[in-house]
């Protein structure tokens, strides 16, 4: 086990950069997620740290070596690739042996570690068996089988659950963030699912543009975005964002309603800004605020209400039934504590 | 339970009227794809099976041109088991396929693994390769003529000039340099129909398979060895067994280059076959020799067709 350091690394396809300068530090055992919209370059940075991809500049350390010009294969690192890559002509004990096999291993250890392994996953009666004779689930768990009997520094996933289907993905996700409880191998998972990095994430690197927009807990991420794009990238359903201006120690918007903030704002009377209102924690108020009943969509356990408020669109997500049909009038208020502004212009949190 | 299920079975099925034999000539689903197999097969019998079929009827009877000719049985068979020239054909077909096609798979392989990695001017590559493969193969066999002349051989003045050799080398006049002479020949006329194949087939194997590897700690010979080679035996085996089939029915490159000559050194069947039959007009004896091949074909056809069943993760779905 190891401890992983990014330190300013970029990378550039010839002359296009798509790698801005990134830093991030993973401790020794920690499950880390990189996390971002399609073709932001969280594949890319995950590849320059197997040493699948070149460092166009910066360095990355595993352990306390720089591995920048170590390749692949003195890394030790083992990878999940987003297509498995399982070695279609080896059988599921050939594929997690093949390691160990080219590392010239003595037999009983081969043994033994992958009897481990397939103890661990589950696979002890499919050991005899190509990849074309496996589920899609059972596919992704010989590929972590492969991983563990390497028995690695670092594990890094590359989105392992999107060819799985919903159920299945949520089974996966557990079995994974168990397995790490066990083996407690530092990893870093690369994914699109905000959901995926909110539940097994010890620490959530969002990503965006090349950039790193923001790293902390789960938690932290939700209660205190950075910025407006890790507000609306994290939660679901998205955060509402309404346009308007600071106003005093409360926020006015566009079409003149005030509402209240949980503390001064860093920016001057005036200022453009945007206020941020999570779905979730909006709540039906008697003394609330009118606002028109567009759509309702009962899930069971909540109810997601999507509503007019003076122009704006607003959804919210309440944990009792809702009896308003469309073009029916409900009060709503929010808790100013849990708000959130945002400077209008480059995002920024502003209140602290 | 079962019971239950047989009797639903029962209830359901409709009372079925028996479907006119015409009607099920016309739609059943067998026949349709027999009606769609009909042109085809047609083609198959007349230009395929019937002149081998009377090939091989030829080779029992001791037909000449003009003559029909009798059934003789095996006598054709028994003389050629006597005669030198034959087996000395034989010697030279074999020797002309296994070193020939071992050099073509050797090179194609060889070429196939280059263009596929990253290269400039890779299209181009690509192109040159397939140039020997585009020229005729009469053409190509005159341009070699030419090559191995005794007199005007390029080869020969070039190393002469270089100091290598005083006199000129008799390419196509000396047994073993003939026989050489059209390997060679045939190996560059065979190596692009191997290279293109295998690159198609180098192309299926996905990089995420040698990404894995790498990871996995393979070195690029290891990498080949365990992850290329296996993935690829499938398209050797078909790739081989038709460069050894055309390999060893060869005619058009030594009938323009030695036309079998000298003394008999570079005949291999087919040609033995073409002289006897068609120059000699010994149309029983030369299909006698001709049918001679079908065994050895046969023979590699099986071999291949062995390769191709005994791969077993290649069989999809049963999951059991
Ligand atoms: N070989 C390449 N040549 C040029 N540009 C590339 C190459 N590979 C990736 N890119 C670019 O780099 C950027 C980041 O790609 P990357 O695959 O890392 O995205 P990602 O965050 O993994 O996206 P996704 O969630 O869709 O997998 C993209 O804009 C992509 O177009
Ligand atoms: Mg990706």
């Amino acid at each position: 086990m190891a401890s992983v350091e990014i330190r300013d690394v970029r990378k550039a396809y010839g002359t296009t950069p798509v790698i801005h300068g990134v830093d991030i530090d993973i401790q020794d055992g920690e499950f880390v997620i990189l996390v971002g919209p399609s073709g932001c370059g969280k594949s890319t940075l995950l590849r320059m740290i197997a040493g699948l991809e070149n460092i166009t500049g910066g360095d990355i350390r595993i352990g306390e070596r720089v591995v920048n010009n170590v390749p692949p294969k003195e890394r030790d690192i083992a990878m999940v690739f987003q297509n498995y890559a399982l070695y279609p002509h080896m059988t599921v004990a050939q594929n997690m042996a093949f390691s160990l096999k080219l590392r010239k291993a003595p037999k009983s250890e081969i043994d033994s570690r992958v009897n481990r392994a397939s103890e661990i996953l589950g696979l002890d009666k499919l050991l005899d068996r190509y990849p074309r004779q496996l589920s899609g689930g059972q596919r992704q768990r010989v590929a972590m089988g492969r991983a563990i009997v390497r028995d690695p520094q670092v594990f890094l996933f590359d989105e392992p659950l999107s060819n799985l289907d919903a159920k299945l993905r949520v089974a996966m996700r557990t079995e994974i963030k168990d397995l790490h409880q066990r083996l407690k191998t530092t990893t870093v998972y690369v994914t699109h699912d905000q959901i995926e990095a909110m539940t097994m994430a010890d620490k959530i690197v969002v990503m965006h543009d090349g950039i790193v927009e923001q790293i902390g807990t789960p938690l932290e991420l939700y209660d205190r975005p950075n910025n407006r794009f890790v507000a609306g990238f994290i939660g679901s359903p998205s955060m509402n964002f309404i346009e308007g201006k600071v106003k005093g120690s409360g926020f006015e918007t566009a079409s003149g309603l005030h509402l209240p903030l949980p503390a001064r704002p860093g920016a001057a009377d005036g200022a453009p800004a945007v206020y941020g209102l999570r779905p979730e924690h909006i709540a039906l108020d008697p003394n609330g605020i009118p606002v028109t009943v567009k759509v309702v969509e009962p899930t069971g356990s909540e109810t997601q209400v999507f509503v007019d408020a003076g122009g704006q669109q607003i959804v919210c997500v309440f944990r009792e039934r809702v009896t308003a049909g469309p073009g029916e009038t409900i009060k709503i208020a929010a808790d100013p504590q849990l708000v959130h502004l945002f400077d209008a212009k480059d995002g920024k949190r502003l209140i602290n | 339970m079962a019971d239950t299920a047989i009797e639903i079975g029962r209830m359901k099925a409709p009372p079925r009227k028996e479907p006119s034999a015409w009607s099920r000539l016309v739609s059943g689903r067998g026949w349709l794809s027999f009606w769609y197999m009909m042109p085809t097969a047609v083609i198959l019998i007349l230009f395929l099976g019937y002149p081998l079929i009377l090939g091989v009827w030829l080779s029992f009877t001791d037909a000449k041109i003009g003559r029909p000719g009798a059934f003789i049985g095996l006598e054709n068979f028994e003389w050629l088991w006597g005669d030198d020239v034959f087996w000395l054909s034989v010697f030279n077909t074999l020797l002309y396929t296994i070193v020939a096609s071992t050099i073509k798979f050797a090179v194609g392989l060889y070429l196939a693994l280059l263009l596929n990695k990253h290269l400039p001017f890779k299209a181009m590559f690509r192109a040159i390769v397939l140039v020997p493969f585009i020229v005729p193969t009469v053409l190509s066999a005159i341009a070699f003529w030419w090559l191995y002349d005794a007199q005007f051989s390029i080869i020969s003045w070039t190393l002469e000039k270089l100091g290598l050799i005083t006199a000129n080398i008799n390419f196509l006049g000396d047994p073993w340099n003939a026989r050489w002479s059209t390997i060679f020949a045939n190996i560059w006329r065979g190596v692009p129909f191997v290279a293109i194949t295998l690159l198609a087939g180098l192309q299926t194997v996905s990089p995420a398979l040698h990404e894995a590897a790498t990871l996995d700690g393979a070195t690029s010979w290891q990498r080949f060895r365990h992850i290329t080679y296996p993935l690829l035996t499938p398209i050797i085996a078909v790739v081989m067994t038709f460069s050894v089939l055309f390999t060893f029915t060869d005619f058009q490159l030594i009938w323009a280059l030695t036309r079998g000559g000298p003394v008999n050194a570079t005949h291999l069947m087919a040609t033995l076959s073409y002289q006897r039959a068609i120059i000699a007009g010994q149309l029983g004896e030369g299909s006698a020799i001709a049918t001679a091949m079908i065994p050895f074909l046969l023979a590699a056809v099986g071999i291949a067709w062995y390769g191709l069943q005994t791969r077993k993760w290649q069989q999809g779905g049963s999951n059991d």
